[in-house]
């Protein structure tokens, strides 16, 4: 500080500070719980909820899941989840267009769900206000239907960079809308190149398969590593 | 209020002021403005947190300071001329020299108060 010109002083610090700190808390206690966490970001409407109630019903056959999922006002979304009969929580957002760490935090303190294999975080439908928040998570989704436009990765890059994976939903109404594959994943790979993309219909359950032994392959690999440094 | 409750610009803003506020008590010293980089890929639009700033600041010690800006473009790592460039355009992530596509962003996600003008 002492080489500062006079009346500016220099503090260097990071504005997400608090919530990164409190995600890397989380993120270190999943990990030795042996608890693989995924978030899921989209729009409103791209059929986040149906494609994870497929993926809780679909996991919970082999593994121990549960989901937190953040929503403005309802609780219908954590209603249609339950249905899955995995353990499902909901966390109420108000008027905020996101999640942050210490809201995950939060709902997880006082939820006797044991010990976890997966544990899901649908954030609020939002492309915008979700990239810059680091939930704690191991992997990020970004989900985009065949029903919105081609071209959104272009209108979102920021999203789509700071997902892990892309997953395209509502395959089963490719051909009726004229869905153009070939432009979704070149505009996908235009703002992130190389990002995996996979192609689900959470209704027929087409591609689901490939998708959730990915999960489950993601989830070992993490596990090999505790194993190592452990 | 009611119109910006829905941006997190609005929660940067005030976690920006409870910052600055905290460094001038501590100081004892009068903050007149605060500076900040901001990367094009940190999910926060400029316009937005300028509007926002004036509103957190209300009440507060830092009532009047101004956000002074600087926007980071985004910098990725090519591969292929090994070395840093900027992106000409954000809807491409490829080295704008030599065309190689690349995910490895270097700079462009700062969210970082950098300094406080003090009086």
């Amino acid at each position: 500080m002492s080489n500062s010109q006079p009346r500016l002083l220099e503090i260097r610090k990071n504005v997400l500070k608090q919530n990164d700190v409190i995600a890397r808390a989380l993120r270190e206690r999943f990990h030795a719980q042996g608890t693989f966490v995924v978030s899921l970001v989209s729009s409103p409407g791209t059929g986040k909820t149906a494609f994870l109630e497929s993926t809780l019903r679909s996991l919970r056959q082999r593994f121990r899941v549960a989901a937190l999922v953040g929503d403005l006002a309802t609780d219908n979304d954590a209603a249609r989840l339950a249905r899955s009969q995995a353990p499902v929580k909901q966390i109420t957002t108000g008027t905020l267009c996101h999640l942050e760490a210490a809201m995950v935090q939060n709902s997880l303190e006082g939820w006797d769900v044991g010990e976890l294999d997966f544990l899901f975080i649908e954030n609020v439908g939002n492309l915008v206000c979700p990239s810059s928040y680091d939930l704690g998570e191991n992997l990020r989704l970004v989900l985009l239907s065949v029903t919105e436009g081609e071209d959104k990765p272009l209108k979102y890059p920021t999203i789509f960079n700071s997902a892990d994976v892309a997953v395209i939903t509502k395959m089963d109404l490719a051909a009726a809308v004229e869905f153009d594959e070939a432009a979704v994943m070149a505009n996908i790979h235009a703002v992130r190149p190389g990002m995996q993309v996979f192609k689900v219909s959470a209704k027929t359950g087409a591609g689901m398969d490939g998708y959730l032994h990915f999960l489950a392959q993601r989830r070992a690999e993490l596990r090999s590593v505790v194993a190592v440094q452990s | 209020m009611k119109a910006v409750s829905g941006m997190h610009e609005l929660s940067i803003a005030m976690s920006i002021v409870q910052m600055a506020e905290e460094e001038a008590t501590q100081r004892n010293v009068r903050v007149s403005a605060v500076h900040l980089k901001l990367g094009m890929l940190s999910g926060v639009v400029k316009e937005a947190l300028l509007f926002s700033y004036g509103i957190a600041c209300d009440g507060t010690l830092l009532q009047g300071s101004q956000l002074l800006i600087e926007e980071i473009p985004v910098e990725v790592f090519c591969d292929t001329c090994q070395g840093n460039r900027k992106l000409a355009s954000m809807q491409w992530f490829a080295c704008p020299d030599c065309g190689t596509a690349t995910p490895m962003v270097v700079h462009g996600k700062e969210l970082e108060v950098t300094a406080l003008e003090i009086q």
